[in-house]
């Protein structure tokens, strides 16, 4: 089993839980893992990418090789693209589809869909909307992880306990919200999936 | 033993705290801030009494740990690599003087400078220094190394750098710990003259520092941490230093190299596998996550003899980190790439938080300024130094920690005045004090703008020294009382604050404004930590 992730979003939008859950389910199933995070000036609402890789092998690199990601997930619809070079042609991306609009050059929302349309597998979920419908705005992220989740190939329930682990210290709300926004996110990549 | 998942930087703390340190000195700065952090925040670590304390700068820490070496303690010193360049004086210095209990310098470098402003390669500095180097390829081997460098700094009396990059700081993975060791007690130096730098006792201790050097190179021949890796096809022989190692397994996917490979992990270099590696190959092909200082080493100024390539003969780009894809290419193998970022992706540079005090004090300098000519404003480094960029516009230079008060002062002296400095709270504890004493010396006319959000906010809200104590360090340095304004940098006090800018421009001498307001981050986690407190 092999997965290189790319992790994207906006500095402060929440892709290192992302990656700490995918992390912890991994290494309690027994995989190798080597997550690159990005700290520092990039954190200070720019752009920021995680490579979060997972193997039943010991890993070499810490980054990925372009062109060799299964996936990117995304918690921004523009920041999605940033990482195609990185993409495998027959990868999967999937991305919120609600921008982040901090700089004045931000493009034509219509034509970041238009792009991403064109990339082969693609999911794509207005995980800030369904996050909120839900009760819980501040856990789109656990909506996205959600949608990813169907090509992790690690089961649902050992997500679901590595959420458990990751928020317990916040209390049994937030857990239940999160896993909450996790199923919800998995519904909506099933419904996609079987269009 | 236990497994734990961490970030080699989290690696190196917990390896130094199973090590036995009884304390970490070190000034916050990326990639390195980790370090520190972890061991402030183990409660394994209070428990066993360790010190863990951010200090003014580079300078200072690195000479408190010289200290508490001197006392015979285990103790660690962590910088970024610019951290290093303030730190040298007496980095290179205890080269000369030794150690006495187990002393290591982690020095962080940047290479791309993701959150830098050079990417400096410090193996120079500790080859310059005529130290020991450790350079791990993985957050394991960053834990083993710790144990293994605090035994070298005790067996040969040396300081032992460790040196890692961005990557493998800031990089996650399982590690392995081994079993804790006891702190050292106190004990002195047998000579207690072995730490006075005299010329006639430093010129034997450096005979010394000398003499030591065939057996640091045997040391790096046979502790285990450079291998000769063998391969069949010996038309080239690879040297990997650092990360560089694991980008050329990642091409092989059975991570079988069919060339010799001499993997280094720990300098002097060894001498011997290199050699064997020369006698061989064909020809040598270095790959260094940094600067080309192996490959320098083996060229020679003329090229004479074996055929080098690396980073010197475009074989691999000349800057910047390595990563897999650049590796490919070196070895000759087509490189991979999915489809180009489409042209509509806009850049999204980082940008200083919405409510951020600095954006209130700029918006009014920038203001007062109006009247003059543009070019004025020396700043400093810290989340400030993002004004550079619109929307405000604000700055005109970044150089170092503290050059903004000293060059805005070499700019008034040639006749630019007013001239500004800006400058945060903690850049200027960190290095701006002796320069304001300058400019107070020679009354120079000069506005320096100390931007005080109680906080060292670019690194991730760490203590600044400076709380609560700039209005006294500054009286006490000798600027003018009348001249010292402290200002709230708010929306609402904008005309009140451009009115008390306007009115130190024009004065011809000293003025420091010091505007004081907590950073919105700090601010927020605070009163998160409050609330839950609370509740
Ligand atoms: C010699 C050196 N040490 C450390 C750093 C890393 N560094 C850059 S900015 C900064 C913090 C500055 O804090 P402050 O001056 O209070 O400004 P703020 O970010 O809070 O606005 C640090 C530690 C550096 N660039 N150079
Ligand atoms: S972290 Fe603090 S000082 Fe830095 S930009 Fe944000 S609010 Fe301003």
């Amino acid at each position: 089993m092999k997965r290189d992730i790319i992790l994207a979003g906006v500095g402060g939008q929440g892709i290192l839980s992302i990656a700490a859950i995918i992390g912890t389910a991994a290494v309690s199933s027994g995989i190798y893992v080597k997550q690159a995070e990005v700290h520092g000036m990039s954190q200070r609402g720019g752009d920021v990418q995680s490579n979060l890789r997972l193997s039943s092998a010991p890993i070499a690199s810490d980054l990925i090789p372009f062109g060799k990601a299964d996936m990117i997930i995304s918690v921004e619809p523009m920041e999605s693209l940033r990482y195609l070079p990185y993409l495998s042609p027959e990868g999967w991306l999937i991305t919120n589809t609600t921008p982040f609009v901090n700089i004045p050059n931000y493009p034509d929302i219509e034509k970041v869909m238009e792009e991403i349309g064109k990339v082969r597998n693609h999911i794509v979920l207005d995980a800030d909307q369904m996050a909120t419908d839900a009760g819980s705005a501040r856990s789109a992220n656990m909506v996205i992880l959600g949608a990813a989740s169907p090509f992790l190939d690690i089961p649902l329930e050992i997500l679901e306990e590595a959420i458990h682990s990751t928020f317990k210290r916040k209390g049994e709300d937030i857990v239940n919200m999160n896993l909450n926004a996790l199923r919800i996110g998995r519904q909506a990549a099933d419904a996609q999936m079987s269009k | 033993m236990q497994k734990l998942v961490l970030l080699g930087d989290e690696a190196i703390a917990q390896a130094a705290i199973d090590a036995g340190i009884s304390g970490i000195y070190a000034y916050p700065g990326t990639p390195s801030t980790e370090i520190t952090e972890y061991i402030q925040h183990s409660k394994e670590a209070a428990a066993k009494g360790i010190k863990a304390c951010w200090t003014a700068n580079e300078k200072t820490a690195m000479e408190t740990a010289l200290g508490m070496s001197y006392a015979g303690k285990r103790t660690m010193v962590c910088m970024k690599h610019v951290g290093l360049n303030v730190a040298a004086d007496p980095f290179i210095n205890s080269a000369i003087t030794g150690a006495n209990g187990g002393l290591i310098i982690v020095s962080a470098d940047d290479p791309s400078m993701h959150s830098s402003q050079n990417e400096q390669d410090s193996r120079f500095y500790g080859k310059f220094a005529l130290v020991p180097i450790l350079e791990p390829s993985n957050q394991q081997e960053a834990y083993d190394m710790v144990r293994y460098g605090f035994d070298l700094s005790e067996r040969f009396r040396l300081p032992v750098m460790l040196r890692i990059t961005t990557r493998l700081a800031h990089s996650r993975s399982g590690i392995e710990t081994r079993q804790q060791r006891e702190q050292n007690d106190v004990s002195l130096p047998e000579n207690l003259r072995q730490f006075v730098l005299l010329p006639a006792i430093a010129r034997k201790q450096y005979k010394n520092l000398l003499g030591q050097q065939q057996a640091l190179i045997s040391e790096s021949e046979t502790s285990g941490l450079n291998t000769y890796i063998d391969g069949t096809d010996k038309s080239k022989g690879i040297i990997t230093t650092g990360l560089a190692y694991n980008y050329l397994m990642e091409n092989f996917a059975d991570r079988i190299v069919p060339f010799p490979v001499v993997k280094i992990g720990q300098y002097p270099l060894p001498v011997k596998l290199i050699e064997k590696l020369a006698n061989e190959c064909e020809e040598l092909l270095i790959m260094e996550e940094g600067m080309p200082l192996v490959e320098e080493q083996l060229a020679g100024l003329l090229h004479r003899g074996i055929k080098v390539r690396g980073r010197l003969d475009g074989t691999l780009p000349r800057d910047g980190e390595l990563n897999p894809n650049i590796v490919a290419v070196a070895l000759g193998f087509t490189d991979t790439r999915g489809e180009e970022i489409p042209e509509i992706v806009a850049s999204r540079p980082p940008s200083l938080c919405v409510g951020c005090p600095h954006t209130d004090s700029y918006l009014a300098l920038n203001e007062a300024m109006e009247s003059y000519s543009k070019g004025r404003v020396f700043a400093d480094i810290g989340c400030y130094t993002l004004a550079a960029l619109p929307p405000l516009q604000s700055i005109n230079s970044c150089v170092d920690m503290g050059a903004s008060i000293t060059m805005a002062k070499g700019a008034a002296d040639a006749g630019l005045v007013p001239a500004v400095a800006v400058i945060g709270d903690s850049t200027f504890t960190h290095s701006g004090m002796t320069g304001l004493l300058d400019a107070v010396i020679h009354n120079a006319p000069i506005t320096v703008l100390i931007l005080d959000n109680s906080t060292t906010g670019m690194t991730g809200g760490q203590s600044s020294e400076a709380f609560g104590r700039l209005k006294d360090i500054v009286t006490g340095l000798g600027v003018d009382p009348e001249h010292i304004r402290i200002l709230k940098p708010l929306r609402k006090n904008h005309a009140e604050n451009v009115q008390a800018i306007k009115e130190e421009l024009s004065y011809e001498g000293v003025s420091v404004i010091i505007p004081t307001r907590e950073c919105i981050q700090t601010l927020n986690k605070r009163m998160r930590e409050k609330f839950k407190n609370k509740k």
